[in-house]
Protein backbone atom coordinates (compact mmCIF):
# COMPACT_ATOMS: atom_id res chain seq x y z
CA UNK A 1 0.00 0.00 0.00
CA UNK A 2 1.27 3.17 -1.49
CA UNK A 3 -0.03 6.73 0.24
CA UNK A 4 1.28 9.28 -2.43
CA UNK A 5 0.02 12.95 -2.32
CA UNK A 6 -0.50 13.82 -5.89
CA UNK A 7 -4.37 13.52 -4.39
CA UNK A 8 -5.73 14.00 -1.61
CA UNK A 9 -7.14 11.03 0.26
CA UNK A 10 -8.51 11.74 3.26
CA UNK A 11 -6.94 11.94 6.65
CA UNK A 12 -4.22 9.54 7.14
CA UNK A 13 -5.24 8.34 10.11
CA UNK A 14 -8.34 7.08 9.23
CA UNK A 15 -6.67 5.61 5.64
CA UNK A 16 -4.51 3.53 7.82
CA UNK A 17 -7.27 2.79 10.24
CA UNK A 18 -9.22 0.88 7.39
CA UNK A 19 -6.52 -0.69 5.23
CA UNK A 20 -5.18 -2.25 9.11
CA UNK A 21 -8.61 -3.59 9.51
CA UNK A 22 -9.01 -4.42 5.54
CA UNK A 23 -6.32 -6.53 6.27
CA UNK A 24 -3.29 -4.63 4.66
CA UNK A 25 -0.39 -7.04 5.40
CA UNK A 26 1.89 -3.36 5.57
CA UNK A 27 1.78 -0.11 4.96
CA UNK A 28 4.23 2.61 3.16
CA UNK A 29 4.13 6.21 4.08
CA UNK A 30 5.25 8.11 1.01
CA UNK A 31 5.96 11.67 1.15
CA UNK A 32 6.53 11.73 -2.55
CA UNK A 33 7.67 15.60 -3.10
CA UNK A 34 9.80 15.82 0.20
CA UNK A 35 13.03 14.40 -1.95
CA UNK A 36 12.91 17.04 -4.73
CA UNK A 37 11.92 20.25 -2.33
CA UNK A 38 14.78 19.69 -0.27
CA UNK A 39 12.79 19.78 2.80
CA UNK A 40 12.34 16.78 4.89
CA UNK A 41 8.84 15.27 6.12
CA UNK A 42 6.95 16.47 9.39
CA UNK A 43 7.27 13.65 11.63
CA UNK A 44 4.61 14.46 13.94
CA UNK A 45 2.10 12.09 12.29
CA UNK A 46 4.43 9.17 12.41
CA UNK A 47 3.55 8.23 16.41
CA UNK A 48 0.40 8.71 15.47
CA UNK A 49 0.04 6.17 13.16
CA UNK A 50 2.69 3.87 14.72
CA UNK A 51 -0.06 4.04 18.21
CA UNK A 52 -2.86 2.85 16.10
CA UNK A 53 -1.28 0.25 13.14
CA UNK A 54 -0.64 -3.74 14.67
CA UNK A 55 1.12 -4.04 11.51
CA UNK A 56 4.58 -3.17 10.07
CA UNK A 57 5.10 -0.38 8.24
CA UNK A 58 7.63 2.55 5.99
CA UNK A 59 7.74 5.40 5.81
CA UNK A 60 9.42 7.16 2.18
CA UNK A 61 11.17 10.42 1.63
CA UNK A 62 13.19 12.99 2.96
CA UNK A 63 15.41 10.62 4.71
CA UNK A 64 19.11 11.79 3.95
CA UNK A 65 20.87 10.37 7.12
CA UNK A 66 21.12 8.50 10.05
CA UNK A 67 19.84 10.80 12.30
CA UNK A 68 16.94 11.81 10.00
CA UNK A 69 16.63 7.74 9.85
CA UNK A 70 16.61 7.55 13.71
CA UNK A 71 13.58 9.89 14.12
CA UNK A 72 11.30 8.13 11.98
CA UNK A 73 12.27 4.89 13.57
CA UNK A 74 12.07 6.07 17.05
CA UNK A 75 8.57 7.59 16.28
CA UNK A 76 7.72 3.73 15.75
CA UNK A 77 8.07 3.01 11.54
CA UNK A 78 9.77 -0.72 11.10
CA UNK A 79 11.69 0.71 8.11
CA UNK A 80 12.92 3.77 6.20
CA UNK A 81 12.70 3.63 2.47
CA UNK A 82 15.22 6.07 0.60
CA UNK A 83 15.50 6.59 -3.42
CA UNK A 84 16.87 9.84 -4.12
CA UNK A 85 19.08 10.52 -1.35
CA UNK A 86 20.09 7.08 -1.90
CA UNK A 87 21.26 8.08 -5.79
CA UNK A 88 23.38 11.16 -4.50
CA UNK A 89 25.06 9.39 -1.89
CA UNK A 90 24.93 5.78 -2.26
CA UNK A 91 27.36 5.36 1.20
CA UNK A 92 24.16 6.65 3.12
CA UNK A 93 23.04 2.34 2.60
CA UNK A 94 25.55 1.73 4.17
CA UNK A 95 25.71 3.84 6.96
CA UNK A 96 21.95 3.00 7.69
CA UNK A 97 22.40 -0.45 7.17
CA UNK A 98 25.38 -0.61 9.73
CA UNK A 99 23.26 1.22 12.17
CA UNK A 100 20.01 -0.55 12.55
CA UNK A 101 20.38 -3.43 10.13
CA UNK A 102 19.42 -4.60 6.50
CA UNK A 103 15.99 -5.29 7.67
CA UNK A 104 14.71 -1.26 8.27
CA UNK A 105 16.58 -0.41 4.99
CA UNK A 106 14.08 -0.38 2.04
CA UNK A 107 16.18 1.07 -1.13
CA UNK A 108 12.93 2.76 -3.94
CA UNK A 109 14.25 2.63 -7.07
CA UNK A 110 12.42 4.48 -10.59
CA UNK A 111 13.70 2.41 -13.62
CA UNK A 112 12.07 2.31 -16.97
CA UNK A 113 13.42 1.05 -20.12
CA UNK A 114 15.89 3.49 -22.29
CA UNK A 115 17.33 2.49 -25.20
CA UNK A 116 16.65 -1.12 -24.59
CA UNK A 117 17.85 -0.88 -20.85
CA UNK A 118 16.67 -0.20 -17.89
CA UNK A 119 18.04 2.56 -16.37
CA UNK A 120 17.21 4.46 -13.27
CA UNK A 121 15.72 7.75 -12.35
CA UNK A 122 15.82 10.24 -9.91
CA UNK A 123 13.64 12.88 -7.95
CA UNK A 124 10.50 11.26 -9.92
CA UNK A 125 8.44 12.96 -7.47
CA UNK A 126 8.61 16.65 -9.15
CA UNK A 127 8.31 15.49 -12.88
CA UNK A 128 9.98 19.36 -13.43
CA UNK A 129 13.02 17.88 -11.97
CA UNK A 130 13.26 14.00 -12.69
CA UNK A 131 16.52 12.93 -14.54
CA UNK A 132 17.80 9.84 -15.94
CA UNK A 133 20.95 9.41 -14.19
CA UNK A 134 22.05 7.12 -16.16
CA UNK A 135 22.48 4.52 -14.14
CA UNK A 136 21.57 0.72 -15.27
CA UNK A 137 18.58 -0.64 -12.86
CA UNK A 138 20.48 -4.37 -12.58
CA UNK A 139 23.76 -2.89 -11.52
CA UNK A 140 21.94 -0.43 -8.92
CA UNK A 141 19.98 -3.03 -7.80
CA UNK A 142 23.38 -5.29 -7.29
CA UNK A 143 24.87 -2.22 -5.82
CA UNK A 144 22.71 -1.76 -3.29
CA UNK A 145 22.53 -5.15 -2.10
CA UNK A 146 26.06 -4.92 -1.60
CA UNK A 147 25.63 -2.05 -0.11
CA UNK A 148 23.51 -2.97 2.52
CA UNK A 149 19.69 -2.71 1.60
CA UNK A 150 17.61 -5.55 3.33
CA UNK A 151 14.52 -4.53 0.77
CA UNK A 152 13.85 -3.58 -2.92
CA UNK A 153 10.57 -1.65 -4.03
CA UNK A 154 11.05 -1.34 -7.71
CA UNK A 155 8.90 1.39 -9.42
CA UNK A 156 8.65 0.67 -13.30
CA UNK A 157 7.62 4.08 -13.97
CA UNK A 158 5.94 2.94 -17.55
CA UNK A 159 3.16 1.35 -15.68
CA UNK A 160 2.72 3.18 -12.71
CA UNK A 161 -0.52 5.44 -12.51
CA UNK A 162 -2.04 3.54 -15.44
CA UNK A 163 -3.23 0.76 -13.67
CA UNK A 164 -2.51 -2.44 -16.70
CA UNK A 165 -0.82 -4.25 -15.04
CA UNK A 166 3.03 -4.98 -13.26
CA UNK A 167 5.87 -4.89 -15.51
CA UNK A 168 6.86 -8.38 -15.45
CA UNK A 169 9.38 -8.63 -17.55
CA UNK A 170 11.49 -5.95 -15.87
CA UNK A 171 10.68 -7.65 -11.65
CA UNK A 172 11.31 -10.75 -13.30
CA UNK A 173 14.98 -9.04 -14.65
CA UNK A 174 15.52 -7.68 -11.28
CA UNK A 175 14.16 -10.79 -9.82
CA UNK A 176 17.21 -12.69 -10.89
CA UNK A 177 19.68 -10.22 -9.20
CA UNK A 178 17.69 -10.10 -6.15
CA UNK A 179 18.82 -11.91 -3.12
CA UNK A 180 16.79 -9.62 -0.44
CA UNK A 181 13.24 -9.11 -0.71
CA UNK A 182 11.81 -7.60 -4.01
CA UNK A 183 8.65 -5.17 -3.73
CA UNK A 184 6.57 -4.74 -6.94
CA UNK A 185 5.21 -1.26 -7.59
CA UNK A 186 3.24 0.52 -10.32
CA UNK A 187 0.60 -0.93 -12.73
CA UNK A 188 -1.44 -2.60 -10.15
CA UNK A 189 -5.23 -2.08 -11.90
CA UNK A 190 -6.99 -5.86 -11.08
CA UNK A 191 -6.99 -8.74 -9.08
CA UNK A 192 -5.42 -10.56 -12.00
CA UNK A 193 -2.30 -8.68 -11.77
CA UNK A 194 -1.70 -9.19 -8.71
CA UNK A 195 -1.56 -12.74 -9.51
CA UNK A 196 0.77 -12.85 -12.31
CA UNK A 197 3.20 -10.83 -10.82
CA UNK A 198 3.82 -13.30 -7.56
CA UNK A 199 3.32 -16.07 -9.84
CA UNK A 200 5.16 -14.85 -12.92
CA UNK A 201 8.05 -12.44 -11.32
CA UNK A 202 8.35 -14.20 -8.50
CA UNK A 203 8.29 -11.13 -6.29
CA UNK A 204 8.05 -11.19 -2.56
CA UNK A 205 5.18 -8.12 -2.33
CA UNK A 206 3.12 -6.41 -4.61
CA UNK A 207 2.36 -2.83 -3.65
CA UNK A 208 -0.23 -0.13 -5.01
CA UNK A 209 -2.04 2.89 -4.40
CA UNK A 210 -4.59 4.36 -6.17
CA UNK A 211 -6.46 1.07 -7.08
CA UNK A 212 -6.79 0.63 -2.99
CA UNK A 213 -7.27 4.31 -2.16
CA UNK A 214 -10.43 4.39 -4.69
CA UNK A 215 -12.21 1.11 -3.55
CA UNK A 216 -11.75 -0.36 -7.25
CA UNK A 217 -10.54 -3.01 -5.60
CA UNK A 218 -10.94 -4.02 -1.65
CA UNK A 219 -8.41 -6.09 -0.32
CA UNK A 220 -10.64 -8.59 1.39
CA UNK A 221 -11.48 -9.57 -2.30
CA UNK A 222 -8.27 -9.21 -3.51
CA UNK A 223 -6.71 -11.83 -0.87
CA UNK A 224 -9.48 -14.46 -0.83
CA UNK A 225 -8.62 -14.18 -4.71
CA UNK A 226 -5.27 -14.75 -4.67
CA UNK A 227 -5.77 -17.66 -2.00
CA UNK A 228 -8.56 -19.09 -4.68
CA UNK A 229 -5.07 -19.45 -7.07
CA UNK A 230 -3.01 -21.00 -4.50
CA UNK A 231 -1.25 -18.06 -3.60
CA UNK A 232 -0.33 -18.08 -0.15
CA UNK A 233 -1.98 -14.51 1.72
CA UNK A 234 -2.94 -13.71 5.61
CA UNK A 235 -5.93 -14.31 5.84
CA UNK B 1 0.93 -6.23 37.45
CA UNK B 2 4.29 -4.45 36.51
CA UNK B 3 5.54 -4.64 33.51
CA UNK B 4 9.03 -3.39 32.70
CA UNK B 5 10.53 -3.34 29.29
CA UNK B 6 14.13 -3.77 29.06
CA UNK B 7 15.42 -0.40 26.96
CA UNK B 8 17.56 -2.10 24.96
CA UNK B 9 18.17 0.85 22.57
CA UNK B 10 16.61 -1.18 19.41
CA UNK B 11 14.04 0.32 17.12
CA UNK B 12 11.40 -1.77 17.52
CA UNK B 13 10.62 -0.30 21.27
CA UNK B 14 8.25 2.88 20.27
CA UNK B 15 6.19 0.23 18.59
CA UNK B 16 6.06 -2.32 21.28
CA UNK B 17 5.00 0.02 23.60
CA UNK B 18 2.43 0.91 22.11
CA UNK B 19 1.23 -2.28 21.34
CA UNK B 20 1.36 -2.74 25.19
CA UNK B 21 -0.76 0.02 25.71
CA UNK B 22 -3.10 -0.74 23.12
CA UNK B 23 -4.18 -3.52 25.83
CA UNK B 24 -4.28 -1.25 28.60
CA UNK B 25 -1.28 -2.57 30.62
CA UNK B 26 1.46 0.60 31.65
CA UNK B 27 4.72 -0.23 30.85
CA UNK B 28 8.15 1.25 32.10
CA UNK B 29 10.82 1.09 29.63
CA UNK B 30 14.25 1.46 32.28
CA UNK B 31 17.50 -0.22 32.46
CA UNK B 32 17.52 0.03 35.95
CA UNK B 33 18.60 -3.12 37.52
CA UNK B 34 16.46 -2.48 40.70
CA UNK B 35 13.03 -1.90 38.40
CA UNK B 36 13.88 -4.97 36.59
CA UNK B 37 14.33 -6.88 39.52
CA UNK B 38 10.97 -5.24 41.06
CA UNK B 39 8.96 -5.96 37.90
CA UNK B 40 6.07 -8.86 37.48
CA UNK B 41 6.72 -9.22 33.96
CA UNK B 42 9.77 -8.70 31.92
CA UNK B 43 10.05 -7.45 28.07
CA UNK B 44 13.55 -7.90 26.34
CA UNK B 45 13.19 -6.62 23.04
CA UNK B 46 15.74 -5.98 20.63
CA UNK B 47 16.58 -5.45 16.62
CA UNK B 48 20.10 -4.56 14.98
CA UNK B 49 23.25 -7.08 15.64
CA UNK B 50 23.30 -9.26 18.29
CA UNK B 51 26.73 -8.09 19.50
CA UNK B 52 25.30 -4.80 19.89
CA UNK B 53 22.38 -5.28 21.51
CA UNK B 54 24.71 -7.77 24.17
CA UNK B 55 26.85 -4.94 24.40
CA UNK B 56 24.84 -1.91 25.16
CA UNK B 57 23.42 -4.39 28.44
CA UNK B 58 26.71 -5.20 29.62
CA UNK B 59 27.14 -1.52 29.49
CA UNK B 60 24.93 -1.21 32.48
CA UNK B 61 26.44 -2.29 35.93
CA UNK B 62 24.61 -5.45 37.01
CA UNK B 63 21.74 -5.45 34.41
CA UNK B 64 22.84 -8.89 32.59
CA UNK B 65 23.70 -10.38 35.69
CA UNK B 66 19.75 -9.32 36.90
CA UNK B 67 18.71 -10.54 33.66
CA UNK B 68 20.07 -13.77 34.27
CA UNK B 69 18.52 -14.54 37.79
CA UNK B 70 15.48 -13.25 37.19
CA UNK B 71 12.51 -15.54 38.13
CA UNK B 72 9.34 -13.76 36.72
CA UNK B 73 8.25 -14.04 33.51
CA UNK B 74 10.47 -12.71 30.99
CA UNK B 75 9.66 -12.51 27.34
CA UNK B 76 12.72 -11.69 24.77
CA UNK B 77 11.79 -10.40 21.22
CA UNK B 78 13.12 -11.16 18.08
CA UNK B 79 17.02 -9.94 18.84
CA UNK B 80 15.72 -9.95 22.48
CA UNK B 81 15.02 -14.06 22.23
CA UNK B 82 18.35 -14.41 20.74
CA UNK B 83 20.36 -12.83 23.30
CA UNK B 84 18.61 -15.73 25.82
CA UNK B 85 20.96 -18.48 24.48
CA UNK B 86 24.59 -19.10 24.91
CA UNK B 87 26.00 -17.08 21.88
CA UNK B 88 25.14 -16.16 18.64
CA UNK B 89 27.06 -16.34 15.23
CA UNK B 90 26.25 -12.94 14.71
CA UNK B 91 29.64 -11.29 15.38
CA UNK B 92 29.92 -14.34 17.64
CA UNK B 93 29.05 -13.23 20.88
CA UNK B 94 28.42 -14.57 24.16
CA UNK B 95 25.07 -13.84 25.12
CA UNK B 96 23.03 -14.45 28.31
CA UNK B 97 22.95 -18.41 28.48
CA UNK B 98 19.90 -18.84 29.95
CA UNK B 99 18.50 -21.01 27.02
CA UNK B 100 21.32 -23.55 25.63
CA UNK B 101 22.18 -23.97 22.58
CA UNK B 102 23.60 -21.17 19.66
CA UNK B 103 21.87 -18.80 17.38
CA UNK B 104 22.91 -19.07 13.91
CA UNK B 105 22.32 -17.59 10.54
CA UNK B 106 20.00 -18.79 7.87
CA UNK B 107 21.92 -20.20 5.27
CA UNK B 108 22.15 -18.36 1.69
CA UNK B 109 20.34 -19.62 -1.08
CA UNK B 110 19.58 -18.38 -4.41
CA UNK B 111 15.79 -18.87 -3.65
CA UNK B 112 15.30 -17.27 -0.33
CA UNK B 113 16.29 -13.72 0.38
CA UNK B 114 18.00 -13.07 4.22
CA UNK B 115 16.59 -11.28 6.14
CA UNK B 116 13.19 -13.75 6.16
CA UNK B 117 11.20 -10.57 6.19
CA UNK B 118 7.34 -10.90 6.39
CA UNK B 119 4.43 -12.29 7.48
CA UNK B 120 4.57 -16.50 7.78
CA UNK B 121 2.95 -19.21 10.01
CA UNK B 122 3.85 -20.52 13.50
CA UNK B 123 3.52 -24.56 13.23
CA UNK B 124 2.80 -26.10 16.75
CA UNK B 125 1.03 -28.75 18.40
CA UNK B 126 2.31 -27.79 21.96
CA UNK B 127 -0.18 -26.84 24.57
CA UNK B 128 1.18 -23.84 26.47
CA UNK B 129 -0.74 -20.83 27.90
CA UNK B 130 1.53 -18.57 26.01
CA UNK B 131 -0.43 -20.03 22.78
CA UNK B 132 -4.48 -19.84 24.39
CA UNK B 133 -6.50 -18.72 21.29
CA UNK B 134 -3.41 -19.12 18.46
CA UNK B 135 -4.18 -21.56 16.15
CA UNK B 136 -1.23 -23.69 14.20
CA UNK B 137 -1.32 -21.89 10.31
CA UNK B 138 -1.97 -18.43 12.04
CA UNK B 139 0.45 -15.51 10.80
CA UNK B 140 2.77 -13.38 12.36
CA UNK B 141 5.39 -10.88 11.38
CA UNK B 142 8.97 -11.94 11.15
CA UNK B 143 12.14 -9.97 10.23
CA UNK B 144 15.39 -11.71 11.00
CA UNK B 145 18.73 -13.05 9.53
CA UNK B 146 19.61 -15.54 12.47
CA UNK B 147 17.34 -18.21 14.41
CA UNK B 148 17.35 -20.77 17.10
CA UNK B 149 17.23 -24.15 15.97
CA UNK B 150 14.33 -26.54 17.12
CA UNK B 151 14.79 -28.29 20.12
CA UNK B 152 13.63 -29.61 23.03
CA UNK B 153 12.50 -25.91 24.43
CA UNK B 154 10.38 -24.90 21.32
CA UNK B 155 6.81 -24.40 21.72
CA UNK B 156 6.60 -23.28 17.87
CA UNK B 157 8.20 -23.55 14.56
CA UNK B 158 8.29 -21.84 11.06
CA UNK B 159 9.85 -22.23 7.99
CA UNK B 160 11.92 -20.51 6.26
CA UNK B 161 13.93 -23.02 3.93
CA UNK B 162 14.64 -24.77 7.48
CA UNK B 163 12.46 -25.02 10.41
CA UNK B 164 13.46 -22.73 13.09
CA UNK B 165 11.98 -22.14 16.80
CA UNK B 166 9.61 -19.31 16.58
CA UNK B 167 8.44 -19.67 20.51
CA UNK B 168 10.68 -21.05 23.05
CA UNK B 169 10.20 -21.39 26.81
CA UNK B 170 12.43 -22.80 29.69
CA UNK B 171 10.22 -22.37 33.00
CA UNK B 172 9.96 -18.57 33.47
CA UNK B 173 11.62 -17.62 29.91
CA UNK B 174 10.09 -17.47 26.94
CA UNK B 175 11.29 -15.71 23.70
CA UNK B 176 9.41 -15.01 20.36
CA UNK B 177 11.55 -14.76 17.24
CA UNK B 178 8.71 -12.54 15.30
CA UNK B 179 7.53 -9.45 16.72
CA UNK B 180 4.21 -9.45 18.18
CA UNK B 181 4.09 -5.95 18.49
CA UNK B 182 3.50 -5.62 14.52
CA UNK B 183 1.66 -9.17 14.29
CA UNK B 184 -1.84 -7.98 14.32
CA UNK B 185 -4.49 -9.85 16.11
CA UNK B 186 -2.42 -13.05 16.72
CA UNK B 187 0.15 -10.59 18.05
CA UNK B 188 -1.79 -9.08 20.28
CA UNK B 189 -3.20 -12.15 21.57
CA UNK B 190 0.87 -13.39 22.53
CA UNK B 191 1.63 -10.36 24.42
CA UNK B 192 -2.08 -10.92 26.39
CA UNK B 193 -1.13 -14.17 27.28
CA UNK B 194 2.29 -13.47 27.90
CA UNK B 195 1.38 -10.30 30.66
CA UNK B 196 -1.65 -12.95 31.94
CA UNK B 197 1.43 -15.40 33.08
CA UNK B 198 1.44 -15.95 36.70
CA UNK B 199 4.47 -14.12 38.35
CA UNK B 200 6.65 -16.46 40.63
CA UNK B 201 9.07 -14.45 42.59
Amino acid sequence: MRFRDHVVVGDILQLATRYRDEGADELVFYDITASPDGRTVDRSWISRIARILDIPFCVAGGIRSVSDAEEVLGEGAEKVSINSPALADPELISRLSARFGAQCVVVGIDSQTVDGEYQVYQFTGDPTRTRNTARKTLDWVREVQERGAGEIVLNCMASDGVRKGYDIAQLAAVRAQCRVPLIASGGAGAKEHFASVFNEARVDGALAASVFHTGALPIPDLKSYLRESAIEVRP
Amino acid sequence: MQLVIIDSGGANIASLRYAIDRLGVASELTTDPNKVRAASHVILPGVGAAADCMGRLEKIPGLVDTIRKLRQPMLGICVGMQLLFESSEEGEVPCLGLLPGRVRRFADRDDLPVPHMGWNQLEFDATSPLLRDIQPGDHVYFVHSYSAPVGPLTLATATYGEQFSALVQSGNVFGAQFHPERSARIGSLLLRNFLQLQPTH
